[in-house]
C-alpha cells in the first residue's frame, strides 16, 4: 500500500489529469457548440459541424461526470463545500448543459427550421455557458471562497441566491472565465478545422486565429493581476501531511504574491504557465498554416499548461476561505481515507488506460471529414 | 433546531429529480440488450429484417436515452449541491462506487453509444455488434455501481466512524461491494429494467399487429421480447421475494411498514394481503391476512418472530439512550481528549450515535434532550407506513399482472395464435405505462422506506441537508420541475411520433408508410 501522504498527492495528479481530459475532449465538443451559431449558416453546415463531434460529445461529456464522481471519493470536503457553495452557478451549469443530449439527438429528428434552430442555441447554450462559469469558478477559487466550517464539519456559506452569485461574477473571475471560454472555443475551433469541410471548416480556422491570442493575451494579464492584485494564501502550520484529514488542524493567512510562491521555490515549475502562454499562440500559427491535426495538439498543451498553472499556483489548497482561512481545504486535509484513496487509485490506474484505449479505437473508427454529401446520404440516421 | 421546509424541499428535490431519472433509466437497461439480442441474430443470420429491428428499437432507445443523460447529469453532483453534510459525512464510503461507475461503466456505454449510432456505415457488422454490447454491459454496471452505493445507505457494512475526521470511514471495500442489500436489489433492479424494454416491444408490436401492417417485422419483435420478458419477470419476483428476506435481516423497519405489522405476531407471521393501516391507532383495519407467508419470507422459518413496528420504536428509545452517550464521548475527543477511558466509553456506543444525532432535530447538544424529545426521537423513526403499505401493494400486483401478460404472450406466441386475439393485443398496448408505475412504486418503497435515515442508523436525514435556504430551494426545485417536464413533453412527442411511424422512419423503402408514398407524406 502507498503511504498516505504520496496518495494525497498522487490524487491532485489524477484529478488535474481528469480535468486536463476533460478539457481536451469535452472541451472540444463544448467549443463546437459555442462556434455553431457563427460557422455554420446553412442547415448542411449546421450538420456538418455537429457530426463532426456527433459520436463522441457523449463519451466526452464523462470525463466531467468521472472528475465529479472523483472529487467525491478523493475529497469528499470539497465535493461537499464546492458545489453546495457554488449552488446557484452548479445549477446554470448544469441547466445549460441538459440541452446538449436532447440538443444532439432530437434536433435533426424533425425536419422544421424553428425545431432545428431552437436545438442549435440549446447546444450554443450548452457549450458557453458552462466554459464560462468554470473559468469563473477556478477565478473565485483563487481568491478564497466565504464560507467556514463549524466545529462538526459543516460548511456554511455567506449569502444565497443572486446575492451569493452575483459576487462570483467578479472583474478577476470574469477574466478567467473570458479565458477558459476562449480556450475551449478555439479548441472546438481546430477540430472543425480538421474534422468538418468546405465553409464551415475555414470559418472555424478564422475564428481560431481570433480566438488562440486572445487566450494568451487573457491568461497573461491574469498572472500579472494575480501576482500584483490578488491575494494568496499561506499554510503557517500545519498538522502532519499524514495525518488523518481535518482541515481546522492548521493555521493559515493571506498574503499577496503568496499564489506565486512556487515559482520562486521550484523555478522549473515556469514550464506549465510557460506552455500556458505559448500552446496557444503556437496554435494560432498552425491554424493559419493550415496544419490542424498539429495545432489540435499544440491547443491541448496549452489548456494543459492553463489548467496546470491554476492548480499549481494553488497548491496544496484545493478551496481557500476567504472569511476563515483556517476552514480552507487543501489536498492533505480535505482527503479521503488511506484506504479509499488506495483503492481508487488502484481503479484510475486499471481503468483509464482502458478507456483511453477504446477511446482512441472509437474516434479512429469514425475519422475522416464530415462532408456535405455524406449528411444527405444518410439524412435519416445522421445528427 | 431545524428548518424542516427546507429539508422537506431538498427531499422533495431530491425525490423529483431521481423519479425523473428514473423514468429512463430502466428502459436503457433492458432495451440495450434486446438490441443486442436482435443484432445478434442479424450478424448471425445475415437477415436485413433484423438490422432494421435494432436501428429502429435503437431509434427509440435513443430518444429515452438522451433524457437518461440529462437527468443523470443532476443525480452525479446533487449529493454535493443539496446534500453537503451527507457529502462530507459519508463520501469516503459512499463516493467511491460513484466514481467507479464513471470510470469503469460510464464511459463505456457513452463512448459506445454514439458508434452504435452512427457508426453502422464505418463499422464491420461484428465491429458494430461489439459496439452494442459494449453499450448494453456499460450501462448495465452503472446499475450495479450505482446500487452498491443506494445499497449502503440502506445498510451500511464495512465502514466505521472516525471521530477524529467527523465522518464514516471505509474498513472493507470488499463488504462494501459484497453487501448483500445491493447485491439483491442490483439484480431486482436490471432485471426489472428488462421486464421495463419488453413490455415496451411487445406493446408497440402488437398495436402493429392490431393495425395490420409491419407484420413481420411486429412478429419478430414481439416474440425477441416476450421471451426476455418472461425469464426477467420470474427473476425480479424471485430477487424481489430475497429482498423480503434481506430485509428481515436488516432492515426491519422498512419491512414492517411495508407490511403494517405494528405488533411482533407468533411465529410464523401472517402476510396482509390487504388494509388501511393506522398509524395513530398503530393498526391495520381491515386487514385480510394470509397465515405463515411473511414469516417464510421474512426469516426463511416458521420459528422466528418478525419484529412489529411498536417493539422496534421501544427498542430505539434505549438505542437513542446510549447513543446520547456516544455523541457525549465523541465531543470529548474532539476537543482533545485522549484518554483511554473516554475512547472505551465511545467505542462501547459508536454503533448507537446515529441514534444520538436524531435529537438535534429539537436540541443542539443531545445531552440537553428532555425525556419528551426522547420519545419524540423513538416516534420519528417509524416512517409513515400507509403510503409504504400501498406502494409496495401497487409494485408486486403490476409484477404479477405483467407475468401473466408475459406467460400468456409467450403461450399464443408458441401457438401461433397471437393475431387472433385480439384482445390480448390490446391488453399487452395497455400494459405499456405498467412497467414504469411498478419502478417508480419500487423506488419508493426502498428509498421512503429508509427514512428518517440518510443512512441507515446512521445519519438522520434533517442533518444531512446543505446550509442553502427554503428560497434557494424553491427556486431550484421550480426550475428543475420546469425543465424536466418540458423536456419529458418533447421525449413523449418524439417517442409517440416515432412508434406511429414504425420501422418506416428508417428509410429503407421496405415498410408500411413507404409503400404508400402519400400516407407517408401525410405522416412525416
Amino acid at each position: 500500500m502507498l503511504d498516505y501522504e504520496t496518495l494525497k498527492f498522487v490524487w491532485w495528479i489524477f484529478v488535474g489529469l481528469l480535468l486536463m481530459g476533460f478539457a481536451i475532449t469535452d472541451g472540444m465538443d463544448m467549443g463546437v457548440g459555442t462556434l455553431l451559431p457563427f460557422v455554420a449558416r446553412k442547415d448542411v453546415e449546421r450538420r456538418i459541424a455537429i457530426n463532426s463531434v456527433g459520436p463522441h460529445w457523449d463519451g466526452n461529456q464523462v470525463w466531467f461526470i468521472t472528475a465529479g464522481g472523483a472529487i467525491f471519493a478523493a475529497w469528499p470536503a470539497v465535493y461537499a463545500a464546492a458545489f453546495s457553495g457554488f449552488y446557484m452557478a452548479m445549477l446554470l451549469v448544469l441547466f445549460a448543459l441538459f440541452f446538449r443530449p436532447v440538443g444532439f439527438d432530437y434536433r435533426s429528428k424533425i425536419e422544421n427550421p424553428t425545431w432545428r434552430n431552437a436545438w442549435d442555441w440549446g447546444l450554443f447554450a450548452g457549450g458557453t455557458i458552462p466554459a464560462l462559469i468554470f473559468g469563473v469558478a477556478f477565478g473565485n477559487l483563487l481568491q478564497g471562497v466565504p464560507f467556514h466550517l463549524d466545529e462538526l464539519l459543516r460548511a456554511h456559506y455567506q449569502g444565497s441566491l443572486l446575492t451569493a452569485l452575483l459576487p462570483l461574477l467578479n472583474p478577476f473571475a470574469l477574466l478567467a472565465g473570458v479565458i477558459s471560454l476562449a480556450m475551449l472555443a478555439a479548441h472546438g475551433g481546430v477540430w472543425l478545422q480538421l474534422r468538418a469541410s468546405g465553409a464551415v471548416a475555414d470559418r472555424a480556422r478564422k475564428a481560431v486565429l481570433l480566438l488562440s491570442p486572445l487566450v494568451t493575451v487573457a491568461f497573461a494579464l491574469a498572472g500579472i493581476w494575480l501576482w500584483l492584485g490578488i491575494d494568496g494564501y499561506r499554510i503557517v502550520k500545519e498538522a502532519a501531511h499524514s495525518a488523518a484529514s481535518n482541515p481546522l488542524a492548521k493555521e493559515v493567512v493571506r498574503a499577496p504574491g503568496a499564489w506565486l510562491d512556487i515559482y520562486t521555490k521550484q523555478p522549473l515549475a515556469m514550464i506549465v504557465p510557460a506552455l500556458g502562454l505559448a500552446g496557444p499562440l503556437l496554435t494560432m500559427l498552425l491554424a493559419a498554416v493550415r496544419r490542424p491535426g498539429l495545432a489540435f495538439v499544440t491547443s491541448a498543451v496549452g489548456m494543459i499548461g492553463i489548467i496546470g498553472t491554476a492548480g499549481l499556483s494553488m497548491f496544496p489548497f484545493i478551496m481557500p476561505s476567504s472569511i476563515d482561512p483556517k476552514s480552507s481545504l487543501t489536498i492533505w486535509d480535505a482527503a479521503s481515507s488511506q484506504l479509499t484513496m488506495t483503492v481508487m487509485f488502484w481503479a484510475v490506474v486499471i481503468f483509464l488506460p482502458i478507456v483511453l484505449g477504446y477511446t482512441v479505437w472509437c474516434y479512429a473508427n469514425m475519422w475522416g471529414r464530415v462532408t456535405a454529401d455524406e449528411i444527405e446520404a444518410r439524412a435519416h440516421s445522421a445528427y | 433546531m431545524v428548518d424542516s421546509t427546507f429539508v422537506e424541499l431538498s427531499r422533495w428535490q431530491f425525490a423529483a429529480t431521481a423519479l425523473y431519472h428514473f423514468l429512463f433509466v430502466p428502459l436503457t437497461l433492458g432495451l440495450s440488450w434486446l438490441l443486442v439480442i436482435m443484432e445478434t441474430v442479424y450478424v448471425m443470420t445475415g437477415k436485413e429484417i433484423y438490422k432494421d429491428m435494432t436501428k429502429f428499437w435503437g431509434k427509440l432507445f435513443g430518444i429515452n436515452f438522451a433524457l437518461g443523460v440529462t437527468t443523470g447529469l443532476t443525480m452525479e453532483f446533487e449529493f454535493g449541491t443539496n446534500w453537503s453534510y451527507y457529502s462530507h459525512y459519508v463520501g469516503d464510503v459512499f463516493g467511491a462506487p460513484l466514481a467507479i461507475e464513471g470510470l469503469m461503466a460510464f464511459f463505456l456505454e457513452s463512448t459506445f453509444i454514439g458508434l452504435f449510432f452512427l457508426g453502422w456505415d464505418r463499422l464491420s457488422k461484428r465491429k458494430h455488434l461489439a459496439v452494442t454490447f459494449f453499450t448494453a454491459i456499460g450501462s448495465n454496471l452503472s446499475a450495479l455501481w450505482i446500487l452498491i452505493a443506494n445499497g449502503w445507505m440502506q445498510n451500511p457494512v464495512g465502514s466505521v466512524f472516525s471521530p477524529e475526521t467527523m465522518r464514516m470511514e471505509m474498513t472493507s471495500f470488499a463488504e462494501v461491494f459484497l453487501n448483500p442489500v445491493a447485491q439483491v436489489k442490483f439484480v431486482h433492479t436490471v432485471a426489472a429494467g428488462y421486464v421495463t424494454a419488453s413490455v415496451f416491444v411487445m406493446g408497440i408490436s402488437a398495436w402493429y399487429i392490431l393495425k395490420g401492417r409491419d407484420l413481420a417485422f411486429a412478429r419478430r419483435s414481439f416474440a425477441v421480447a416476450v421471451g426476455f420478458g418472461l425469464a426477467s419477470s420470474l427473476s425480479v419476483i424471485v430477487l424481489g421475494d430475497e429482498s423480503g428476506y434481506t430485509l428481515g435481516d436488516v432492515q426491519k423497519v422498512k419491512l414492517a411498514a411495508i407490511e403494517g405489522e405494528w405488533h411482533t405476531e407468533k411465529p410464523p407471521a401472517a402476510f396482509t394481503l390487504f388494509g388501511f393501516p393506522s398509524q395513530t391507532g398503530h393498526a391495520t383495519a381491515d386487514a385480510v391476512k394470509i397465515p405463515a407467508v411473511l414469516g417464510l419470507i421474512a426469516t426463511r422459518s416458521i420459528d422466528e418472530p418478525v419484529t412489529g413496528l411498536a417493539d422496534l420504536e421501544r427498542e430505539h428509545l434505549a438505542r437513542i439512550e446510549s447513543g446520547r452517550i456516544a455523541y457525549a464521548a465523541m465531543t470529548k475527543i474532539r476537543a482533545g481528549d485522549t484518554s483511554p477511558e473516554t475512547r472505551k466509553t465511545f467505542d462501547a456506543h459508536v454503533k448507537d450515535l446515529g441514534f444520538g444525532l436524531l435529537l438535534k432535530q429539537f436540541v443542539e447538544d443531545p445531552a440537553n434532550a428532555t425525556p419528551e424529545q426522547i420519545k419524540a426521537a423513538a416516534a420519528s423513526t417509524i416512517p409513515t407506513v400507509w403510503p409504504l403499505f400501498w406502494a409496495f401493494r401497487v409494485m408486486v400486483g403490476l409484477g404479477f399482472l405483467m407475468l401473466f401478460t408475459f406467460a400468456a404472450g409467450f403461450w399464443f406466441n408458441a401457438t401461433k395464435s397471437l393475431e387472433r386475439k385480439r384482445w390480448f393485443l390490446w391488453l399487452t398496448v395497455l400494459m405499456i405505462p405498467a412497467p414504469w408505475l411498478a419502478s417508480e412504486a419500487g423506488w419508493f418503497v426502498a428509498e421512503f422506506g429508509r427514512q428518517p435515515w440518510a443512512i441507515g442508523e446512521v445519519l438522520p436525514t434533517f442533518l444531512a441537508t446543505s446550509s442553502l435556504t427554503s428560497g434557494d430551494l424553491i427556486f431550484s426545485l421550480t426550475g428543475f420541475l420546469a425543465f424536466y417536464t418540458l423536456l419529458l413533453v418533447i421525449e413523449l412527442f418524439l417517442m409517440f411520433k416515432f412508434a406511429r411511424l414504425g420501422p418506416s422512419s428508417l428509410g429503407t423503402g421496405r415498410y408500411h408508410f413507404e409503400a404508400d408514398a402519400k400516407t407517408a407524406a401525410a405522416v412525416v
